[in-house]
């Protein structure tokens, strides 16, 4: 069975290589891609969008619909896993694996911890807000928010900070994600442009057509960085705890 | 900004190399804690190579995501399974 699978997958990478020969060049300027998608963003994003990361650009507002149902996708798995694995004390089955209990807590880590925390948020709120202009955005901005707690729950434990950051709240708060993410496309809507077609907020913000698609990508960035922020923590609780929420690693 | 990648070939040498080491490791230790960190090693480097070749969005991700939050998940998970594989 061993032997069977070896050569399966050593023919799979074999024709897998033989086909990336085929694929053109690094950076090749000569290539599909470069010659017919990325020379219209290229020229075009900054004078219609007045967003000078391209990627930014691509990824929240001529893409717009597929980082929305990604986000979707996100707030999905991690309803998911709270489905599957969240039981509450009563149904509590027996430990697989027999945990010492944990004594007193780490001065050095603790201490670390309050300090790494901060800043990291204050970096990730940064990523967020500057996706426009250097690399970042929700996706990130939010996984490292997220990361902060997490640390604060190795430090101290997960309990102590479930007290803050309430489950009830973990749920509702990664639904509001989604809901301004789409919530802005849908005004769009009432506003007389097209779903996720940010230009129509122009009037109501008092800017002009091109402010209006930034500062749409904005706010959309933000809902991203909403969802993946307490998706992360609330997946990082199922799993250390076993969905019992209680004490974490 | 000008670029020549070829000038860094020692280098994307090195991190592919090192990336294939560690695929290869993650798989084949038998502890899943242990995998798990090298599988965070294998998302670093590959971290590395997106920043290479400048497609620092991903790179960004990579990091954020791939070594930094998923490694956690790993191993939370490792710690509540049977830490040994078969096989």
């Amino acid at each position: 069975m061993k032997l069977l699978s070896l050569v399966i997958s050593l023919t799979l990478g074999f024709l897998l290589l033989l086909a990336t020969a085929d694929l053109p060049d690094w950076g090749d300027p000569q290539s599909p891609a470069s010659i017919h998608v990325s020379n219209y963003y290229i020229e075009n994003s900054v004078e219609q969008t007045s967003v000078p990361n391209f990627v930014t650009s691509v990824l929240a507002d001529y893409r717009g619909y597929d980082t929305m149902f990604e986000t979707i996708v996100i707030f999905c798995a991690g309803i998911t896993v709270l489905t599957i694995l969240r039981r509450s004390h009563r149904q509590k089955k027996k430990e697989v694996r027999p945990r010492p209990a944990r004594e007193g807590k780490d001065l050095i880590l603790i201490s670390a911890a309050r300090i790494i925390a901060p800043m990291m948020q204050i970096f990730a709120l940064y990523v967020v807000a500057h996706g426009h202009h250097s690399p970042g955005g929700g996706f990130q901005g939010g996984v490292i928010l997220g990361s902060s707690f997490i640390l604060l729950a190795l430090a101290y434990d997960l309990e102590t900070i479930l007290k803050r950051l309430k489950e009830r709240s973990v749920i509702i708060m990664s639904g509001i994600g989604v809901a301004i993410y789409m919530g802005i496309g849908m005004i769009c809507l009432f506003l007389g442009g097209n779903f996720l077609d940010y230009s129509a907020w122009s009037s109501v913000l008092g800017v002009s057509a091109v402010e209006a698609r930034s500062h749409g990508m904005l706010g959309v960035e933000i809902g991203v960085a909403v969802t993946v922020m307490y998706i992360m923590f609330s997946l990082y609780a199922d799993l250390s705890s076993g969905g019992e929420m209680d004490e974490g690693l | 900004m000008t670029w020549d990648a070829s000038l860094l070939w020692q280098f994307d040498f090195l991190i592919l190399l090192m990336v294939i080491i560690c695929a290869v490791a993650a798989l084949t230790f038998k502890d899943l804690i242990t995998s798990a960190v090298v599988f965070g090693a294998y998302s670093f480097l590959m971290c590395l190579l997106w920043t290479e070749m400048l497609a620092v969005d991903v790179a960004f991700t990579e990091a954020a995501v791939g070594a930094g939050v998923s490694t956690v998940f790993f191993l939370g998970t490792a710690l509540h399974i049977k830490r040994r594989a078969k096989d």
